[in-house]
């Protein structure tokens, strides 16, 4: 018996590599650098890992293999695409987690203690979530370019594991975000089931993992058809979760406002790549040739979706909250990029992702500014008359609120369009004409939050916007003007999203 | 010369001059404002000069690549329709200005803000007006609510913020229709060619009956809303009365026209044959409209809300003149737009004037005004006048144009119309009667009378309505050729006025 080294082409694989390879170096850095060079030396060394990286996708982008570590992970066009998108994503959300005001000195204290008192009174900061994120960057960089369900299951495990915790680093409001992590752990966990018993079924119907195996058992149509829908079902609930579709949005919310705002905001925008990533891919190509069995099932999700998190959303007095089920309507827009199922479809859906990204984390950016004596205001009454205080600060967020709607001249109309009209052309006109009523009932809420903050007269209370750190005006400043350029000028990106989106099988 | 490019850019350098002022240079800002809105509308003047009036293509079409994958081109271009409303519009805007030189003062926000907003909305109304790319024609017209939305908010009276609101979420909801019917569009061009939003391409395309009536419909009643047409009108009277007296002017005067251009732009080119089956529904709204909103003004009490309530009238009878599809018809209700946009000018203005004097909108805290202040009272009369369309002023043309262009093809709808006037004469009389005649009643002895800024805003108004009154020829030259090409398109002829007994 003769044994073969397997071949891991290991330059397609090496924006994932540096990624691990920081991450690790950084546990490093946790148990020798002394304490006071530690958040100088993780954020240098973080952003560098993601700068490192994000030049290695763009070298391998037209790289004439493809698939690497023995055909389980694919560098196509949209992995190039989602690969820089999370990590130019993670790179702006990490400027804003460099600001360790937002988190708790010592995880481990509980909340209220003695130990904690102390350990915020000797001035600590928390460093171990720089490596964290970075665990989390590499396995959202590996979920979408997956291409069988072990691959794509180990992947899943190595994104949520450390959004888990980080979930619980709060510095404010302990209790509430400690709550909030082990809500989305414990629903993660029962995600993660739910998918292993999709992947079983779905082993157990095409007798392979791979998607290509899976996508060829379809195609041949010998199998059982309620195995495959069993499957089928089952592996989307896993990732309807990760986007957080209705119903299996219930966590968002509350993890939104729980988790360290820093933190939100890198959840909310690079999961979502990583997650409809995985989507775009697991559908356009494995299951591509079973459409008339999962999509008028996802055509309702979406609709349902997009409707409640804009119905809900309006009812909200917390803006972390109303972000999230801003986040919700958005992941039904998203789900109609999936339903398409056409080359516009996947287009729209990479520029749609990378720009909602971008304006997410310039949002959750403007949160962590607006403050008083005892931290983050998130009470949007207490928004109320920003315009006047800091014009700025309120015309920048009023941006991203417009950004979000949908309106002319901003990146996200361009998205909404580009999406819109793949799944109108990919014959679902239901999911145009419901996507369209909610976002005009969407726009009545990021209207109001507007009215508010420019048109309420201020309350007494200080609530007041810190001077930015310049990390955090850098990354508010570049969002917004990615935020606005993208809506004026889009061809660039368009076009190179054009040449790149076609899924390898 | 580039001129429509210009003209677009020229208050955009304006704004952006005046933002870059200290804050308390408000008085330099109002001048930059002043100074850039005339030569924008000077430069418009010499450009209409250039305009070959016989010709129906369009003129000075200027075309760039934009969006490339999606075939979206920054495309514009004028015909005699659109050339004057634009005209319309820039001779309006630095009339707003002067008129209103310190309503600008009493804002949330600073001086500057307030022209800095109406500079880059008067580049977008040009764009709008100017758009033959229908991509960017929506762009237009979803961005320029947002700097209505401020001015309202941001500089106007009583419940501004909710008037504010209002406006933009009746005019968004209006929008994303108008959204999904151009996703149509897009879509449909693809499968039959090149994705495009060339409006030329556009009309020749083949659209299922059914298709196109749904197309139709997302289109129409976003301009209704806009226009505003009975029953998608309540917002205006609010955002009317909210607002400052400049910013009703602009928002009445030249913005709700995009509705009824759009109508004749968009829905008429489009789709023919929808056009055609939802012609008598529209009649009938329209009829609504013109009795309705001359009710309603009949009963107002308050002179920005009558201001507003009038103009719903007015407004069905211009989109009674479009949807009779006759060249008078046509042509009346192009002029009507013009025509109105001096009229309400000179109601809002004037009467914005009395309002700031007196301190109070309510018709019956004013008596008597004539005495007191005979040049206000005087030029609020003859804005009146040209509101109710007496003959010798500039809207009797046009409304008498599309009462004959409807009355050959529709005269029911026509004569119960003409009931319109008749109300028209009770809806302005009793306030001409309440407020400027009879005995000064208290709290009016004080009042000043116009001063040499606002004679001089005034005078061209009043101006155009009696000079374009007796003489419409000029205007009349330049929408002639268009409104007999668009209804020769749809395929009508205009029905030959029979002599009755023989």
């Amino acid at each position: 018996m003769t044994f073969t080294a397997p071949v891991l082409s290991y330059q397609l694989l090496s924006p994932i590599l540096i990624v691990l390879g920081g991450a690790l170096i950084g546990v490093l850095v946790e148990a020798f650098v002394s304490r006071k060079l530690r958040p100088i030396a993780q954020l240098s060394l973080t952003i560098g890992t993601l700068l490192l990286a994000l030049f290695q996708v763009f070298t391998i982008r037209n790289s004439q293999s493809t698939t690497a570590a023995m055909g389980s992970v694919v560098i196509d066009g949209p992995a190039v695409l989602m690969q820089a998108s999370i990590l130019v994503i993670s790179i702006l959300a990490a400027f804003l987690i460099a600001d360790t005001e937002n988190f708790v000195p010592v995880a481990a204290a509980v909340p209220g203690s003695e130990d904690e008192r102390r350990a915020i009174q000797s001035g600590q900061t928390l460093t171990e979530v720089f490596p964290l994120t970075l665990f989390a960057v590499s396995g959202m960089m590996i979920f979408p370019i997956a291409t069988d369900l072990i691959t794509l299951f180990v992947a899943l495990e190595m994104l949520s594991l450390p959004l888990y915790l980080m979930a619980g680093l709060s510095r404010r409001r302990r209790l509430l975000s400690q709550e909030s992590a082990l809500k989305y752990f414990l629903l993660g966990a029962f995600s993660s089931a739910f998918f292993l018993f999709g992947a079983a079924y779905l082993y157990g119907y095409s007798g392979s993992v791979s998607f290509e195996g899976i996508r060829i058992a379809i195609a041949g149509g010998s199998g059982n058809d309620i195995i495959l829908l069993i499957g089928i079902a089952f592996l989307s609930v896993g990732l309807l979760f990760k986007v957080g579709a209705v119903p299996f949005h219930a966590w968002s919310p509350d993890v939104y406002q729980g988790a360290p705002t820093p933190v939100t905001a890198f959840m909310a925008a690079a999961t979502k790549v990583a997650a409809f990533g995985a989507m775009l891919r697991i559908f356009y190509t494995a299951f591509a040739n079973a459409q008339w069995q999962w999509r008028p099932l996802l055509i309702v999700i979406s609709i349902i979706t997009m409707l409640f998190g804009s119905l809900v959303a309006i009812a909200q007095r917390d803006v972390k909250r109303m972000l999230a089920y801003s986040s919700i309507a958005h992941a039904g827009f998203l789900l109609a990029g999936v339903i398409a199922l056409n080359k516009a479809g996947l287009e729209g859906s990479i520029f749609y992702l990378f720009a909602y990204g971008v304006a997410t984390v310039g949002a959750f950016g403007v949160v962590t500014l607006v403050r008083d004596s005892t931290g983050e205001v998130t009470d949007l009454n207490r928004w109320a008359g920003l315009g006047k205080r800091s014009p700025w600060v309120a015309t920048i967020f009023a941006g991203f609120l417009l950004a979000f709607a949908g309106i002319p001249l901003t990146s996200g109309f361009i998205g909404k369009f580009a999406i819109f009209s793949a799944a109108y052309e990919g014959g679902s006109k239901s999911i145009v004409i419901a996507g369209v009523l909610s976002s005009a009932i969407a726009a009545f809420f990021y209207i109001r939050v507007i009215v508010l903050m420019f048109f309420t007269d201020p309350q007494e209370d200080g609530t007041s916007v810190v001077i930015p750190s310049i990390l955090t005006r850098a990354t508010v400043v570049i969002c917004f003007v990615v935020t606005i350029a993208l809506g004026v000028f889009p061809s660039p990106l368009l076009d190179s999203i054009k040449t790149l989106a076609i899924f390898i099988r | 010369m580039n001129y429509l490019t210009t003209l677009m850019l020229l208050p955009i350098l304006g704004a952006v001059l005046i933002a870059l002022l200290p804050k308390s240079q408000g008085l330099f800002a109002k001048y930059a404002a002043l100074v850039t809105t005339i030569l924008v509308a000077v430069l418009t003047v010499v450009m209409a000069r250039e305009f070959i009036r016989d010709s129906t293509d369009l003129q000075f079409v200027e075309s760039y690549d934009w969006i490339k994958s999606f075939g979206i081109k920054f495309a514009v271009g004028i015909d005699g329709i659109a050339l004057v409303l634009i005209l319309m519009s820039v001779i309006l805007t630095p009339i707003v200005i002067l008129a209103g030189w310190n309503e600008s003062e009493g804002g949330r926000w600073s001086v500057k803000t307030f022209y800095i907003l109406i500079l880059i909305l008067e580049a977008m109304v040009i764009g709008v007006f100017a758009a033959s790319d229908v991509f960017l024609f929506y762009v237009f017209f979803e961005a320029m609510l947002i700097p209505v939305y401020f001015l309202i908010g941001g500089y106007g009276s009583g419940a501004r913020t909710a008037a504010a609101v209002k406006f933009l979420i009746y005019s968004l909801f209006g929008g994303l229709l108008m959204l999904a019917s151009i996703i149509g569009l897009y879509v449909i061009s693809g499968q039959q060619g090149d994705h495009t939003f060339d409006l030329q391409t556009l009309s020749t395309l083949q659209i299922s009956s059914t298709t196109q009536n749904l197309l139709f419909l997302g289109f129409f009643i976003a301009f209704a809303i806009k226009a505003p047409l009975f029953p998608f009108h309540t917002w205006l009277p609010d955002a009317a009365a909210a607002g400052t007296p400049g910013t009703s002017v602009l928002l009445l005067g030249i913005l709700d026209k995009v509705g009824t251009f759009g109508m004749i732009r968009y829905c008429l080119t489009l789709f023919p044959d929808a056009t055609k089956t939802f012609t008598p529904v529209i009649i009938v709204f329209s009829v609504i409209s013109i009795l309705y909103g001359a009710f309603l003004a009949i009963g107002a009490r308050d002179i920005k809300r009558l201001i507003a309530y009038t103009s719903i009238s007015h407004f069905g009878f211009i989109t009674l003149g479009i949807f009779a599809m006759t060249t008078q018809g046509h042509s009346g209700a192009t002029l009507y737009m013009f025509n109105h946009g001096f009229s309400t000018a000179a109601l809002f203005l004037v009467a914005g004037w009395m309002i700031s004097r007196r301190g109070s909108s309510t018709i019956s805290d004013f008596g008597g005004l004539q005495r007191i202040t005979p040049v206000m009272a005087w030029s609020f009369f003859l804005a009146g006048m040209s509101s109710l369309a007496l003959p010798g002023l500039s809207s009797f043309v046009s409304e008498f144009l599309v009462l004959v262009g409807t009355y050959t093809r529709y005269p029911a709808a026509a004569i119960i119309a003409t009931f319109g006037i008749v109300l028209a004469a009770l809806y302005i009389l009793i306030p001409v009667q309440k407020a400027l005649h009879g005995p000064t009643s208290p709290g009016n002895e004080n009042l000043s009378d116009l001063n040499l800024r606002e004679k001089i805003a005034i005078a061209p108004v009043m101006a155009a309505i009696v000079f374009l009154g007796f003489y419409p020829a000029p205007l009349l030259n330049v929408i002639n050729p268009i409104a007999q090409h668009t209804i020769a398109q749809l395929g009508f002829t205009d029905p030959v006025p029979t002599n009755g007994g023989k």
